[in-house]
């Protein structure tokens, strides 16, 4: 905290990894496997989008994207917005996260889960996302979370860490 | 050859077969590896087998929040096909997980609590746990749109009890 008065606030690692945001996934093996990509980035905020595939499907009658993928890309996106509000790489961990499904995933279509990490505390993060097709006011789910922060001992992501050295 | 492009049409009473069936023909299921039997007293016991894919820490390792959250989802949905008068697919409408512990390379287990079945809506908690089911590694619970005929069939115990206040 006190390296933070009277001086400049600290980029955070949103501000700091640029180009190089896929990094934030790339290190995460289920989102490789399923697909998911990080369209943007920022202090505190992260736009993370999944193309829709068969083989995430919940209905095979209806080609709709299994509920069970959206918790996760949305919990996926709650946790790059929390890394992107930080000024270094920080073990976090979920705590909590509540999902609300408004209306089914479009079949074929690309989802988009916009995430903002609103409030944060010394160990706690508060985190708000929106899961669309591009159109907000026609969301597929709105979710709340809250993530630990220095959650366990194990070395951060050494690769997201060379990607914000200052 | 399992159908795959038609989830079964399930009747009463849903056993292991049936329940087999019904994850066999959710893709996102099939991808996760989930499968599920049914105890005595009609409890799905849901398996989420380890796999590599599975893996959203590769440092601790610990398995994806995302997995462990559409696991306990896919436990409930089975809970309630296999407690319904017509089995048929519920929707969820909500659903809140808490993490309680990381999820480790291994197998993941879970369980389904209907805490109140309605004719339209249920409210379900499910809780997940690997070696020790008094050590869950998280729960959740969620409220689930129920089809037409989703309304809890009579089980077993509950007849025995209808029947004792009738007489």
């Amino acid at each position: 905290m006190s390296e933070e008065i009277g001086l400049e606030k600290p980029k955070v690692i949103g501000e700091l990894i640029g180009e190089n945001r896929q990094v934030l996934l790339s290190t995460v093996p289920f989102a490789v496997a399923v697909g998911m990509d990080v369209v943007a980035v920022g202090p505190g905020r992260a736009t993370l989008s999944l193309a829709w595939r068969e083989d995430l499907v919940g209905n095979p009658e209806t080609g709709v994207l299994h509920g069970g993928i959206i918790t996760a890309l949305i919990d996926q996106a709650c946790g790059v917005a929390v890394i992107c509000s930080l000024p270094k790489m920080t073990s976090i961990a979920t705590l909590d996260l509540r999902i609300d499904y408004l209306r089914p995933a479009t079949p074929g279509q690309t989802v988009l889960v916009e995430a903002e990490c609103y409030r944060k505390t010394r160990s706690i993060a508060f985190i708000r996302a929106l899961a669309h097709h591009g159109n907000r006011d026609d969301a597929i789910a709105h979710s709340v979370a809250t993530f630990m922060l220095g959650a366990n001992k194990a070395p951060p992501s050494r690769q997201i860490a060379e990607q914000v050295q200052q | 050859m399992t159908d795959t492009r038609h989830l079964p049409r399930l009747t009463r009473p849903v056993g292991n077969d049936g329940i087999a069936r019904l994850l066999q023909a959710i893709p996102f299921a099939r991808l996760l590896g989930v499968n599920a039997t049914i105890d005595d007293e009609g409890k799905v016991i849901a398996r989420m087998p380890y796999g590599d894919h599975l893996i959203g820490n590769p440092r601790l390792p610990a398995l994806h929040g995302g997995t462990i959250g559409a696991f306990l989802e896919m436990t409930a949905i089975a809970q309630l096909v296999v407690d319904m008068a017509e089995p048929g697919i519920p929707k969820t409408i909500d659903i809140t997980v808490d993490y309680l512990r990381s999820g480790r390379p291994r197998d993941t287990f879970a369980k389904a609590i209907v805490a109140k079945h309605g004719r339209r809506i249920a409210n379900v908690r499910i809780e997940a746990w690997q070696d020790d089911p008094t050590r869950p590694i998280a729960t959740a619970h969620g409220h689930f749109m129920l089809p037409e005929g989703g309304e809890a069939a009579a089980p077993a115990s509950a007849d025995i009890k209808a029947t004792e206040t009738k007489a």
